[in-house]
C-alpha cells in the first residue's frame, strides 16, 4: 500500500497543480485576467450565486388560463370566418363557454358540410417526441341537433403550452438582454414555469416590469359616432369594444373589436424625440405588408382617430391627418425617457403569447450579498484555523500531514467548482466550511486504526498499511450516505439549497481522493525517508 | 510530544448496559418533541407557507422598531413580524399569505417600499406566492423520505437488513429530536432547516456506519463473543474517532455560527444540535437497537449481558 509508482505519483502531483492553476484565476481581478493571465490557461472564475453577489431570482408561470382564453377566441373567429364561406352556412348562439367553442348549425341539411368545415378547423400539430403522428389541437364534438362543440384535445393543449413557454423564454430574453443586464439565466422550469435569474440587477420593479408586460400592440380605429354613456354601461355596437386609456382617471375609448395592425407588422421601434415639442415618443417602422395596409387603411380614412393599444390600454389616439405611406410612424402619450424607451424594447421583442404571473420572487441587495461573502470568509478561515489547531494537537506530525492534505482539499474544492462554473451561494460556503470539519474525518479514522495496529505489536510500516487497508472501506461506506443524502438535496433544491449540495458533493468526492491518494503518497515519502520503527501517534 | 487524547486508549465503558436508560431517555424526549410538535406548531417560514419576507437597513441611524411597526400595520396587510436582524440598522419585515393569488403576494413588496421608500436600502426580498410554497414543502418532506429510502438501500445491501432497520431509526430520531427543536424555540423552519436536515441525516449516518463497520468487523472475528460485549468493544474502538470527527465539526460549524452572518444562523444551530444528537444516536441508539432487532445476529448467548459483557473483550 504504501508503494507508489513513479506515474501514479506524477498523477497526484499534476491533479494539485492543475487544482492550483485553476483556482488562480479567482484572486484576479477581470481586468487582470484579461491582460496578464495567458489564454492558454484556465481562465474561468466561480460563478457567485445571487445571495452573494445581489441580484434577482423570478419564478414565472403561464397563465393557462389566459391563454385558453385567448386562443378559444381565436377558433371562435375562424368558425365565423368559416361558417360564412360560400355557401354560407346558417348558424346561432356562437359562443365560447366552459372551455369550448359552441354553435348551433340551423339548416339540417348543412350538417354534414357544417361538420367537415369545423372539422378542418381542429388543426394538425406536429408531433416529433411521438414520431411525426399529428395531433389535433381542437376535438369537434357532435352534439346532435346541429349543435357543435370544439374544445382543446388534452395533448394538443400541453403541446401548445409548451410551445407558449419556449416562446415566452424567447421573448423574455430579448427583452432582458435589451436592458443590458448582465448574464441573465433564463431557463424553463417544469412545465409551465419560466426561471429569470438576474445577477447584479439592481432595480427588480423595472425588471419585473419589462418582463411581465404581454406588449400586444394594435391598432383600432375609433368608433367616433358610438354613445359613450351607454358603452360605459355595457351598450355596445357589434363588432366594438371598450378600452380605456392610461390616463388617471382614465379614459374610456371604443374601437373597431377587429385590428388594423398588430405588433406583429413592426419591423423595430427606436425611442426618439418629437421635433416641435421635444417630447420622447416612440417611433416604429412596419414591414411590407404592414406598411401596404396601413397606408390603404389611412387613405380612407383621413380626420377619424385611431387608437394605439398597447395590453388593452390605448396608449393614445392621433387624428389621421393625411395618408401615411412612408410605413414609419410615432406614438406618441406622456412618456418620460425611460419609460419610451422601454415601451420599445418591449415592441422591438415582441408580445408573449399569454399573460405571466410572478409566483415566486426573491431579491438580494449587492450590501448584503458582499457582507454574506465577507462573513463566509471570516468563518471558514476561523474554522479552517480551528481544525489545524485541534488537529496538530491530537496527532501531531500526522496532524500536520492531514492539514496539508485539507489545503489540498480546500483547493480541489474550490477549483472543481470552478472547473464544473457551479454556483457558489451562501449555504455552499456553509457547505464547504462544514466539510472543512469532516474532511479530516478520513485521516481521523486512518490514523485512529494505525494506532490500534501499532498497539496490537505490528511493526511502524505493517501498522501504517493495514491503518490504510482498513479504513478505505469503512471510508467509502461512510462517505457514501453523506452523498446520497447530497444527492437528494440537489434533485429537490433551488437556489442556494442546490448551492449547498453542490459544495457537500464536491467536498466529500475530494476528501476521498485526498485520503486516499494524497496523505497516503505524504506518509509513504516520510516512511521512505525516515525509516520510522514506530509511528508517532 | 505528548499528544490531546480525550480518551484513554483502553475505554472499556459499557454503553450496552446504559441501553435501558438511553433508549427512555431517546424515548421520553421523541414524545417531548411530538407534544412540541402539536402545542406549539412549527414556525413555517414563507418557503413553505407564502408570503413576503424583507430584510431592511435604515440609512439613518439605528432602527426604530415602534416606528416601522405602526408604519407597517397602517398597510393592512394582516399580522406582520417587525424583528431586529443582526445589526440595530437591520429590521426583518414577516407578512403573512396575502388572501387571494400569486400577483396579491408580489404586490405587497411595493406596497413596503411605497412607504419606507429612499429611507431604508431593500437588503433582501422574498416573495413566494401560495402554489408555489405548498409545493416545496412538498418536495421537502419528498425529499427527506427519499434521503431515507436510499440510505436504506444502500446499508442493507453492504451490510444486512438489521442494520439498514438500525441505522433508519437512529436516523429517525435525530429528524424527530431536530424537529423537536425547532417547535421548542419556534425557530424558523424553511428550505435551508430541509438542508439542515439532510446533512444531519448524512453526518449521523456517516457516524452510524463507522460504528457498524467496525461491528461487522467483530463479529466475522469473534464469532462466538455476546453481541453485547461486541457492540460496546466496536464502540469503545472507535469512541476516538466518533469523538474527534464530532469535534473537529463542530469546530467548524461553531465559527460559521459565531462568524458566518445572520442569514444562516438559524441554519447552522440546527447543524450544531444535529451533529451532536447524531453522534449520540450512533452510539446509544443505532448499535443497542441491533441487540432487539434480530437475536439470531447475536448469536446464541445474546440476552446476557452484564459480567459476561466486561469479561468478553480480555477473552477475545
Amino acid at each position: 500500500m504504501l508503494y507508489f509508482s513513479r506515474w501514479k505519483v506524477t498523477a497526484i502531483l499534476l491533479t494539485i497543480v492543475v487544482g492550483l492553476l485553476v483556482l488562480v484565476p479567482n484572486f484576479l481581478t477581470a481586468d487582470q485576467l484579461q491582460k496578464n493571465w495567458p489564454n492558454w490557461l484556465p481562465g474561468r472564475q466561480i460563478v457567485l450565486g445571487l445571495d452573494l453577489q445581489g441580484g434577482v431570482y423570478l419564478l414565472y408561470e403561464v397563465d393557462t388560463a389566459d391563454y385558453q382564453a385567448k386562443r378559444l377566441k381565436g377558433l371562435e373567429n375562424d368558425v365565423r370566418i368559416a361558417m360564412r364561406q360560400d355557401p354560407r352556412i346558417g348558424y346561432t348562439g356562437l359562443t365560447v363557454s366552459n372551455g369550448a367553442v359552441q354553435l348551433r348549425v340551423r339548416d339540417a341539411d348543412k350538417f354534414a358540410e357544417a361538420k367537415k368545415r369545423l372539422d378542418g378547423l381542429v388543426n394538425p400539430l406536429s408531433n416529433a417526441l411521438l414520431g411525426g403522428t399529428a395531433v389535433s389541437e381542437f376535438q369537434v364534438e357532435d352534439a346532435g341537433e346541429g349543435l357543435y362543440r370544439m374544445s382543446f384535445t388534452e395533448e394538443g393543449l400541453s403541446q401548445r403550452l409548451g410551445k407558449v413557454v419556449d416562446q415566452s423564454i424567447e421573448v423574455i430574453r430579448r427583452r432582458v438582454d435589451e436592458l443590458g443586464t448582465t448574464e441573465p439565466s433564463i431557463q424553463r422550469q417544469s412545465i409551465s414555469r419560466i426561471l429569470v435569474e438576474a445577477p447584479g440587477e439592481k432595480d427588480p420593479a423595472r425588471l419585473k416590469d419589462i418582463i411581465g408586460r404581454t406588449a400586444q400592440l394594435t391598432f383600432h380605429l375609433v368608433d367616433v359616432n358610438a354613445n359613450l354613456e351607454d358603452a360605459v354601461k355595457g351598450v355596445l355596437p357589434p363588432g366594438t369594444m371598450l378600452l380605456n386609456s392610461r390616463d388617471t382617471p382614465p379614459r374610456p375609448y371604443v374601437v373597431e373589436e377587429a385590428p388594423l395592425l398588430t405588433g406583429e407588422d413592426l419591423t423595430d421601434a427606436q425611442e426618439a424625440f418629437q421635433s416641435q415639442t421635444n417630447e420622447p415618443v416612440v417611433s416604429f417602422r412596419l414591414s411590407t405588408g404592414g406598411s401596404r395596409k396601413f397606408a390603404q387603411v389611412t387613405t380612407e380614412n383621413v380626420n377619424r382617430p385611431f387608437a394605439i393599444v398597447l395590453d388593452d390600454e390605448v396608449i393614445s389616439a392621433p387624428v389621421i391627418r393625411e395618408p401615411i405611406t412612408q410605413g414609419s410612424g410615432q406614438i406618441s402619450g406622456n412618456f418620460t425617457v425611460e419609460s419610451a424607451n422601454d415601451l420599445a424594447v418591449l415592441l422591438r421583442a415582441g408580445a408573449l403569447p399569454a399573460r405571466l404571473g410572478v409566483v415566486e420572487e426573491r431579491t438580494v441587495g449587492p450590501g448584503l450579498g458582499a457582507d454574506s461573502i465577507a462573513a463566509g470568509q471570516r468563518a471558514a478561515v476561523i474554522g479552517v484555523v480551528g481544525v489545524v489547531v485541534f488537529m496538530l494537537a491530537s496527532y501531531g506530525l500526522f496532524g500536520l500531514f492531514a492539514n496539508v492534505a485539507l489545503m489540498v482539499n480546500i483547493v480541489l474544492i474550490f477549483a472543481v467548482l470552478t472547473l464544473l462554473q457551479a454556483t457558489l451561494t451562501l449555504p455552499g460556503i456553509a457547505g464547504i466550511v462544514l466539510t472543512m470539519g469532516m474532511a479530516v474525518d478520513s485521516n481521523v479514522l486512518i490514523y485512529e486504526r494505525i494506532r490500534e495496529e501499532q498497539r496490537l505489536g505490528r511493526s511502524a510500516i505493517t501498522a501504517i498499511d493495514t491503518g490504510f487497508q482498513r479504513a478505505f472501506g469503512t471510508i467509502v461506506d461512510a462517505n457514501i450516505t453523506t452523498l446520497i443524502a447530497a444527492g437528494v438535496l440537489f434533485q429537490l433544491g433551488s437556489g442556494p439549497v442546490r448551492g449547498f449540495a453542490v459544495t457537500l458533493t464536491v467536498g466529500i468526492l475530494t476528501t476521498m481522493f485526498t485520503a486516499i491518494t494524497f496523505t497516503r503518497l505524504v506518509i509513504a515519502v516520510w516512511v521512505r525517508r525516515t525509516r520510522p520503527t514506530a509511528v508517532p501517534l | 510530544m505528548r499528544h490531546l487524547r480525550l480518551f484513554p486508549d483502553d475505554t472499556a465503558i459499557p454503553f450496552m448496559r446504559w441501553r435501558k436508560f438511553s433508549f427512555l431517555f431517546s424515548g421520553i424526549l421523541s414524545v417531548l418533541c411530538f407534544v412540541a410538535y402539536f402545542t406549539f406548531g412549527m414556525n413555517t417560514g414563507i418557503d413553505f407557507q407564502g408570503g413576503t419576507l424583507m430584510e431592511i437597513q435604515t440609512k439613518a441611524g439605528p432602527a426604530d422598531l415602534g416606528d416601522i411597526r405602526q408604519k407597517m400595520n397602517g398597510l393592512g396587510l394582516g399580522e406582520v413580524q417587525v424583528q431586529s436582524f443582526g445589526a440595530p440598522e437591520n429590521v426583518l419585515l414577516r407578512i403573512v399569505r396575502q388572501p387571494g393569488g400569486d400577483a396579491e403576494q408580489v404586490a405587497v413588496v411595493g406596497k413596503v417600499q411605497a412607504v419606507f421608500g429612499d429611507t431604508v436600502e431593500y437588503r433582501r426580498t422574498e416573495v413566494v406566492g401560495p402554489r408555489v410554497s405548498g409545493e416545496l414543502a412538498q418536495n421537502g418532506i419528498i425529499g427527506v423520505l427519499l434521503a431515507l429510502a436510499g440510505i436504506m438501500v444502500y446499508v442493507w445491501f453492504r451490510f444486512e437488513w438489521q442494520y439498514s432497520l438500525g441505522a433508519v431509526i437512529a436516523t429517525l430520531h435525530d429528524i424527530v429530536l431536530t424537529i423537536g427543536l425547532f417547535a421548542v424555540l419556534q425557530l424558523e423552519f424553511n428550505l435551508s432547516s430541509i438542508a439542515a436536515i439532510l446533512t444531519i441525516i448524512g453526518y449521523s449516518l456517516n457516524d452510524t456506519v463507522v460504528v457498524y463497520d467496525r461491528i461487522r468487523e467483530m463479529r466475522r472475528k469473534y464469532k462466538r463473543m455476546p453481541l453485547p460485549a461486541m457492540l460496546d468493544l466496536a464502540i469503545n474502538q472507535t469512541l476516538t474517532r466518533t469523538t474527534n470527527t464530532a469535534l473537529t465539526t463542530l469546530i467548524a460549524l461553531l465559527a460559521l455560527y459565531v462568524f458566518g452572518g445572520e442569514v444562516i444562523r438559524s441554519f447552522t444551530f440546527a447543524m450544531l444540535f444535529g451533529v451532536i444528537v447524531g453522534t449520540y444516536s450512533s452510539i446509544f441508539i443505532a448499535a443497542p437497537v441491533l441487540i432487539f432487532l434480530d437475536p439470531q445476529l447475536a448469536g446464541d448467548k445474546s440476552e446476557d449481558e452484564g459480567e459476561e459483557a466486561k469479561a468478553a473483550p480480555a477473552k477475545a
